[in-house]
């Protein structure tokens, strides 16, 4: 589990996160959500180490990150499997050694224990066949997956994923989406994805924390998200009229 | 780590000899040339054409001017490339994974230009074989007096501070696009922007460099 509490950030004098207390759990997908500049971002940078923070704390299975050794964080970093909005992929490598990078990087694997691990989760993402490929000649949703193959090949116990279906299509996303949520249930992980993906929302959101302007406006999961009289995450989720007749129609069918 | 070092070896040093062999021969060429229609004094012997190349070559050429040529092209690859890394979040990828991205990106490429004197050397070397090709071919010496030439008040310390010179600024071509790569901010446009502004500075340090080190070393 991660544990945050009183989370506080700020670029200069302006205030991005203004006191954040939440929790991700295990073996869930947790979805952080809410409008551009809402500080999503800067929450999962923060929750990634990337960002210092002014105030609060960021606790993994309750190892408080701030207050961990460099050696300490290193470890704890080779546990965190993180899949980018932009994938991140190597440009100069191959499929097959970006996703063998962090064996290479955290493990004294032999080379033939590292091609297995990569076959096999390259096979649970299903790109059998894209091992010499380059990132440049994979499509999107290619990348995507194989972004997610990297993240998972060291059997992370986080797993962090920043709009993971930013610039996918329909199809796609769901696939993704589907995977990642495979992927957390079966190796039991604590997933965190930011997203503006509605259909995300709907799909996985087994825990869903809503961010408005820095603050953490309300937080649930996919069930209560339909029944929720918060007017922001209202306005914000159901935006569109096609989520609004879905909301009617779902709360018509359960009255 | 070694792996990486030596793809900066193909990349940097190996992938700069074409270019670097190329300018060298024909800059030394065309310094006889100019060096031989500016002699034209009777009482001035021809051996000074040798001379003076071997002089201007691996005092100033070779060291200097080709550095300055390796910052355009040595030096924005860097910068592009480790900007790029930076802009689609590679950089990210690295820190996330818990590898101190900097250590990782910019050791191997210091590594690498410290086999930059090699490149200089084969400069040198080329730059003063293109002068004898162009003074002896083109009729502006004769071969006899072009070695007698570069053989004339020979200093070994020369080609010493010449090769002080060039680790100098191997150090500065790896370091200074780096840090203009990795800690650039923005899009495309601002990787382009970040590479012309190394080239200036890389450009601008090393002919400090280079006036201070003459200054140490030489007088």
């Amino acid at each position: 589990m991660i544990e945050v509490k009183d989370l506080h950030k700020s670029f200069g004098d302006t205030e991005i996160l203004k006191g954040i207390t939440t929790n991700f759990e295990q073996g869930k997908t947790n979805l952080i959500i809410g409008q551009s500049g809402s500080g999503k971002t800067v929450f999962l940078k923060c929750l990634l180490g990337l960002f210092d923070y002014e105030q609060g704390c960021i606790a993994y299975d309750g190892k408080i990150f701030s207050k961990l050794s460099d050696a300490e964080k290193r470890n704890l970093r080779a546990e965190i499997g993180m899949v980018f909005q932009g994938s991140a992929l190597f440009d100069s490598m191959t499929i097959a050694q970006n996703v063998m990078f962090p064996l290479k990087m955290f493990t004294k694997q032999s080379k033939s224990e590292m091609e297995d691990r990569v076959n096999f989760v390259l096979k649970r993402v299903n790109l059998e066949n894209a091992h010499n490929k380059m990132p440049s000649e994979a499509s999107g949703g290619m990348q995507k997956r194989v972004a997610i193959a990297r993240a998972i090949v060291n059997n992370p116990k986080y797993l962090f994923c920043d709009e993971p279906n930013s610039g996918l299509d329909p199809k796609t996303s769901i696939v993704i989406d589907n995977l990642i949520q495979e992927i957390t249930d079966e190796y039991q992980i604590v997933t965190v994805i930011n997203s503006h993906d509605m259909n995300s929302v709907m799909e996985i959101g087994e825990k869903i924390v809503f961010l408005k302007n820095g603050y953490k406006e309300w937080e649930g999961s996919k069930d209560t998200i339909f029944k929720t009289d918060n007017t922001s995450v209202t306005d914000f989720v159901y935006s569109s009229n096609l989520f609004k007749k879905v909301r009617r129609m779902y709360i018509e069918e359960n009255e | 780590m070694k792996t990486l070092i030596l793809k900066d070896i193909d990349d940097l040093v190996i992938g700069s000899l074409g270019i670097v062999a190329f300018i060298s021969f024909f800059v030394g060429g065309v310094i006889t040339i100019q060096t031989a229609l500016n002699i034209d004094n009777p009482l001035i012997p021809k051996y000074l054409i040798g001379f003076a190349t071997r002089q201007s070559i691996i005092l100033e050429f070779a060291p200097t001017f080709t550095s300055i040529i390796m910052a355009g092209k040595v030096g924005s690859f860097i910068t592009s490339s480790i900007g790029t890394m930076r802009v689609t979040e590679q950089i990210d990828a690295l820190e996330v994974m818990g590898i101190n991205s900097l250590n990782y990106l910019v050791f191997p490429k210091t590594v690498a230009l410290m086999l930059y004197p090699f490149v200089i050397a084969i400069g040198m070397f080329l730059g003063i074989l293109g002068g004898i090709a162009a003074g002896v071919f083109g009729g502006f010496t004769s071969l006899e007096d072009y070695i007698s030439g570069i053989q004339t008040d020979f200093i070994p310390f020369h080609v010493s501070y010449a090769f002080i010179k060039t680790f100098v600024f191997a150090f500065v071509l790896a370091t200074i696009p780096s840090f203009y790569g990795y800690y650039m901010k923005g899009g495309a446009l601002e990787v382009g922007k970040a590479s012309t502004t190394s080239f200036v500075w890389t450009s601008v340090v090393i002919i400090i460099l280079n006036y201070l080190l003459t200054q140490m070393l030489l007088s």
